[in-house]
């Protein structure tokens, strides 16, 4: 089996994003940008199944900057067999992300397609419902465990108040989520042999696909910072407000 | 997976700040085909980064004469500095600083985020072919037959109590003909090195100095690009050294920090709020209304310069940097003085690995006839001055030294103490009255913290440990009152219980890598020890 | 305009979350809803959905296709009534998640995830960065396609309504995803991320014993038990519980926060809670700034107390 892994450099999980002052934005001068680590998780998931001896071959793609190349030697690193740049001046939103994973993977025939939930800059959650859609393939998002059957996959994905497990017939979009596993570290040596794996650069624009903007950002804001509320001089009074006041109990 | 995997290099370089890189860049001018790798612990190149920084462009120009045709990130140069001696309430401009202290004379210096320019210089080195790896730290040294033989990398996926993890990773040897620390301030595997070479025989004990630095937004109107301001006397006490910076740089950005000299006497003291107070002074005060607040670090710096200087090689290496020890305390400069540090290194290296001699020790020699020498030798008795006569008099001397004896005084004063001695016990000393932070210029440790990014993998084993813990009680608690409380910037130590049966807490997950701790607990009795590699603070452009 | 609401009228009611996102739709003109179901609920859940007032019509859609919501069906039928609507809404549940950006692709449409506010029929506000920030957004699609973030909108009431309904032929299709089972946490204490209530413990519980105080307040309130770090560190409770910055960041529709100091590092997980509730006996701790309702006093009092009055 070959699987395809997209992947996102995004702004690091540890990084405090802000709001540039005029409002246009979140300030990235400077600012470390990791692989988005649901998309860690999506890699990690493909390189147990080739463990397994379910999967060949594992490629990785992303879309970006010419710097997304780090994010793709990390997945390189971590064990993937080789690796696509598709460079575009932007982020491309999930719609035209979508359209271009199309078709890499009319290119490659993958069997498999294995992808962070979403992206935490964006927290969009759509390209892997979207790249399904357009393959009509099946999808299982917010996967907590995939298994190979005999004639597909069994997902179970992570639905509002429990789980529940779906049989894919393949090909399929799978969506990984936190409890799916814990990826790996890249280790140093892997790290060095990560700088000889082959990567191809595509231009964007080369494929033909409109990446216009559908959704314009008017304006980008920090929340409103909680106000302190009232205190309450009682049990009785408190119960009182949650009940008919905040009416959440 | 638990064999440990070896790369071999021609060096091996420990620690990507100023030093490191600019160590590996002389190396591969000096010697293209020869391999350079250089690890850094934080999460990438600049993660760890603290520094003012108003640098001198001197070693640059020397390592990178085009410079300013490479896109570097020294675009705001100091255009006016002023000088104050405060009280409460007063500050008393220092006339002709020119003249009174030559060593602050910043005309033809920029005001830099360290960080970034650490950045630029990591991407000039890789250019070069210089291998960079962040997010490894160095754990261990490798000695061989009385030689360094490269370091080991951390393992990885340790848990907590100290077993394998599903996700363990074996570190790894990287083993080098020669090996430079380049760790900053008080290096763990320099430390290391220092004992086993005995480098620090016949030198004056290392005093240090904890600067705790945060980086504004101000409102246009207020900033001038450019404007460098210092600070001396009040909120510290005569005996106490230190004093505040602020430096406008960059897009309507401010550097505001505070060092304090780690020779303190009351265990009371609080760097941490020293700091925060005295942003409330007019003096500075007026630049933060109206600002926001981005970004907050701390790191320890070596303050004693030439007097402290252990020796600088052993065989297999040499120390370079602020691991050595290299920083202008009086001229409060460290980045040109680390690159020189580091090019000269390189060159006794060069020299070497010619000759297949096991010890760069033509760097010694180097140092001497060097610029940099000239420099330490020239500020030598500053530090120490103040240290024996306390502010005001220390600040006289200095004067004198600088403006009449040109540094060239015929004597040479000296440090007596290593930091950790100079402790009195908390009964004889009165607490300093802080004020609680008001939470628009001043701020609580954690919220400090906060914006430091830092952040350590939850499950492996604490990188702060003491030695004895029993010795914790009698001596910490009981004499001094769990010092490590106020001087740690980042609220790793806490008390519990502190009424009923006292007990240290140890929040390592907090520690922003400033060292302070491993140097100023009365029995050094507190190790450092290297994280998981990327752990630590993540400080992002601008710091 | 006209706006398609699709519910998750699975098993055969209509849950709060779907009332929400119709609130959010009401300024976008007529409301049609869509229920789809297995042959067994779609009976009552359509009927359900006809309460509902301000509704214009209820749409059915039933067949075994359709009783677990799965994605590839739901999807292809929405594109089948597109050409009705203006706005294709769900709230953003597991199922309007997983639904509507795979009809959004089929529509060439970019749809727009968990929105907050509505400003216009072509501006809406959500969030990015985990909350951390929040972006206005003017869509340039003809169609637009939106999940709704439920807590930032009142649900509509369940009752009062009586709207007509209209069973629909579903589009055919080949199923190439198949629902296997299901394995419902209802009986045990939720996960913390998907709870609707969290009663989260700190210092102030001083022992792995005092932390048990928290556990008939959870299980009266269906909550969730979180932590914070300190306690966390301290053995009280395992890792997992941790909410916070290093931990699971969450916003429930009601946070009791007992015993918390409320450092920067918690807030940042509990910060985005419709309403915080804090219990601790000192009343200068941060926890109270942002707090909606704050209680000083010893809490191995007033949790106790709390668990009888809810009784």
């Amino acid at each position: 089996m070959k699987i395809l892994v997209p992947i996102k450099r995004v702004v690091d999980y540890n990084v405090k994003v802000r709001v540039r002052r005029d409002g246009g934005g979140v300030e990235t001068a400077g600012v470390k940008m990791s692989m988005n680590p649901f998309d860690e998780i999506a890699v990690e998931e493909a390189l147990r199944l080739r463990e397994k001896g379910v999967a060949s071959e594992i490629l990785t793609v992303s879309i970006g900057v010419p710097q997304a190349a780090d994010t793709l030697r990390t997945a390189l690193a971590m064990g993937a067999d080789r690796a696509i740049l598709v460079q575009s001046e932007e982020s491309p939103e999930p719609l035209a992300v979508a359209k271009i994973l199309k078709i890499l993977v009319d290119r490659e025939k993958p069997d498999l397609v294995i992808l962070g939930k979403q992206a935490i800059d964006d927290d969009m959650n759509a390209t892997g419902q979207m790249l399904a859609g357009l393959l009509d393939w099946p999808q299982a998002t917010f996967a907590s465990r995939v298994e190979k059957t005999a004639d597909g996959l069994a997902v179970t994905r992570e639905v509002d108040g429990g789980s529940e497990t779906l049989a894919l017939a393949l090909p399929a979009i799978v969506t990984a989520d936190l409890r799916l596993n814990e990826p790996r570290y890249a280790a140093l040596p892997n790290i060095m042999k990560a700088r000889k794996k082959p990567l191809e650069t595509i231009a964007a624009t080369d494929l033909g696909i409109d990446l216009t903007r559908r959704l314009a950002i008017l304006s980008m804001a920090e929340p409103p910072a909680r106000k302190a509320g009232i205190k309450v001089g009682s049990v009785a009074e408190l119960v009182e407000k949650l009940r008919n006041e905040a009416k959440v109990i | 997976m638990s064999q440990r995997d070896i790369m071999e290099f021609d060096v091996v370089i420990v620690g990507g700040g100023p030093a490191g890189l600019a160590a590996a860049i002389r190396l591969k001018q000096l010697m293209p085909d020869e391999s350079v790798c250089l690890i850094e612990k934080g999460s990438e190149i600049g993660a760890h980064i603290v520094s003012g920084a108003v640098i001198e462009p001197r070693a640059l120009d020397e390592l990178l004469p085009d410079w300013r045709n490479r896109d570097a990130p020294l675009d705001t140069p100091v255009t006016r500095e002023e000088m104050y001696l405060l009280t409460e309430r007063k500050a008393f401009r220092i006339p002709a600083l020119p003249w009174v202290m030559p060593h602050l004379a910043n005309h033809g210096n920029f005001v830099v985020s360290l960080g970034d320019v650490c950045r630029w210089l990591a991407t000039q080195a890789e250019a070069m072919g210089v291998e960079i790896y962040p997010g490894f730290a160095g754990a261990d040294v490798l000695i061989e037959n009385g030689r360094v033989a490269g370091i080991l990398t951390g393992d990885m996926g340790i848990t907590r109590d100290g077993t394998k993890g599903p996700n363990f990773a074996p570190g790894m040897e990287l083993r080098g003909k020669y090996t430079l620390f380049a760790e900053g301030c008080r290096g763990s595997l320099t430390k290391r090195v220092m004992a086993h070479f005995n480098l620090r025989q016949g030198v004056d004990p290392q005093t240090y100095g904890l600067g705790i630095k945060e980086v504004w937004e101000i409102p246009a109107e207020l900033h001038e690009p450019g404007l460098v301001l210092h600070s001396f006397g009040w909120p510290l006490d005569d005996r106490t050294y230190g004093g505040a910076w602020l430096y406008h740089f960059g897009r309507n950005l401010v550097s505001y920090g505070f060092v304090t000299g780690l020779d303190y006497a009351n265990p009371w003291l609080s760097p941490y709020d020293e700091m925060q107070r005295t942003k409330l002074h007019p003096v500075y005060h007026k630049y933060f209304e109206g600002g926001r607040r981005l970004i907050y670090g701390a790191r320890a710096l070596s303050e004693g310069g030439l007097q402290s200087l252990p020796r600088l090689t052993f065989p297999g290496g040499a120390l370079i940097g602020d691991a050595a020890g290299f920083l202008n305390t009086p001229k409060i400069k460290g980045t040109h003085t680390a690159m020189k540090s580091g090019m000269l290194a390189a060159e006794a290296i060069a020299a070497a690995h010619a000759a297949d001699a096991p010890e760069p020790d033509t760097f010694t020699d180097r140092l001497q006839v060097s610029w940099l020498h000239q420099e330490l030798s020239a500020a030598r008795n500053i530090r120490p001055a103040f240290a024996r006569w306390g502010t005001l008099r220390g600040a006289l001397y200095a004067g004198i030294d600088a403006a009449i004896l040109r540094g060239r005084a015929p004597w040479t004063l000296h440090f007596h103490h290593a930091d950790h001695e100079t402790l009195r016990p908390a009964a004889s000393c009165p607490p300093p009255a802080y004020p609680r932070p008001d939470g628009t210029i001043t701020f609580d440790k954690l919220s400090s913290v906060f914006l430091s990014n830092t952040n350590h993998v939850e499950d492996q084993p604490t990188h702060l440990r003491l030695r004895d813990p029993a010795l914790w009680k009698p001596l910490n608690w009981d004499t001094y009152r769990a010092p490590e409380i106020r001087y740690c910037p980042a609220a790793v130590y806490e008390v519990a219980d502190a009424e009923t049966a006292p007990r240290l807490v140890i929040n390592a997950q907090n520690c922003v890598h400033c060292k302070t701790c491993d140097i100023k607990d009365p029995p050094q009795n507190i190790d450092w020890y290297t994280p998981e590699g990327g752990g630590g603070p993540n400080y992002p452009g601008g710091m | 305009m006209t706006a398609l609401v699709l519910l998750d009228a699975e098993d055969g009611t209509i849950p709060q979350t779907s009332r929400s996102a119709i609130a959010a739709a009401a300024s976008l003109g007529d409301i049609d809803v869509l229920v789809t179901g297995g042959p067994d609920t779609i009976a009552a859940a359509a009927a359900s959905a006809a309460k509902i007032p301000g509704i214009r019509k209820v749409r059915t859609a039933s067949g075994e296709a359709f009783a677990h919501g799965l994605a590839e069906p739901l999807a292809a039928l929405l594109v089948a009534l597109a050409p009705d609507y203006d706005h294709i809404v769900a709230a953003a549940t597991a199922i309007g998640k997983s639904t509507l950006p795979r009809a959004a692709a089929l529509l060439d449409v970019q749809m727009i995830p968990d929105v907050m506010e509505i400003r216009d029929s072509q501006t809406f506000v959500r969030p990015v960065f985990a909350g951390n920030v929040l972006v206005t957004l003017r869509s340039s699609d003809a169609k637009k396609l939106l999940t709704i973030r439920t807590a930032s909108f009142d649900p509509v009431a369940a009752e009062g309504g009586a709207a007509p309904i209209e069973a629909l032929t579903p589009p055919d299709g080949q199923q190439k995803s198949r629902f296997v089972s299901a394995e419902h946490s209802s009986t045990e204490r939720p996960q913390l991320e998907a709870a609707r209530v969290i009663v989260s413990g700190g210092r102030g519980l001083q022992s792995a014993e005092g932390f048990k105080i928290l556990e008939p307040l959870a299980d009266r309130l269906g909550a969730a038990i979180g932590a914070s770090r300190v306690a966390v560190d301290s053995g009280f409770v395992p890792n997992d519980y941790q909410v916070g910055q290093t931990g699971k960041i969450v916003a429930p529709d009601l946070y009791i926060a007992c015993g918390i100091s409320g450092a920067i590092q918690h807030l940042a997980g509990m910060k985005d809670s419709k309403v915080i509730v804090a219990i601790n006996k000192d009343e200068e701790a941060p926890i109270f700034q942002v707090a909606d309702y704050g209680l000083v006093g010893d809490l191995f009092q007033i949790v106790p107390a709390l668990t009888a009055a809810l009784g």
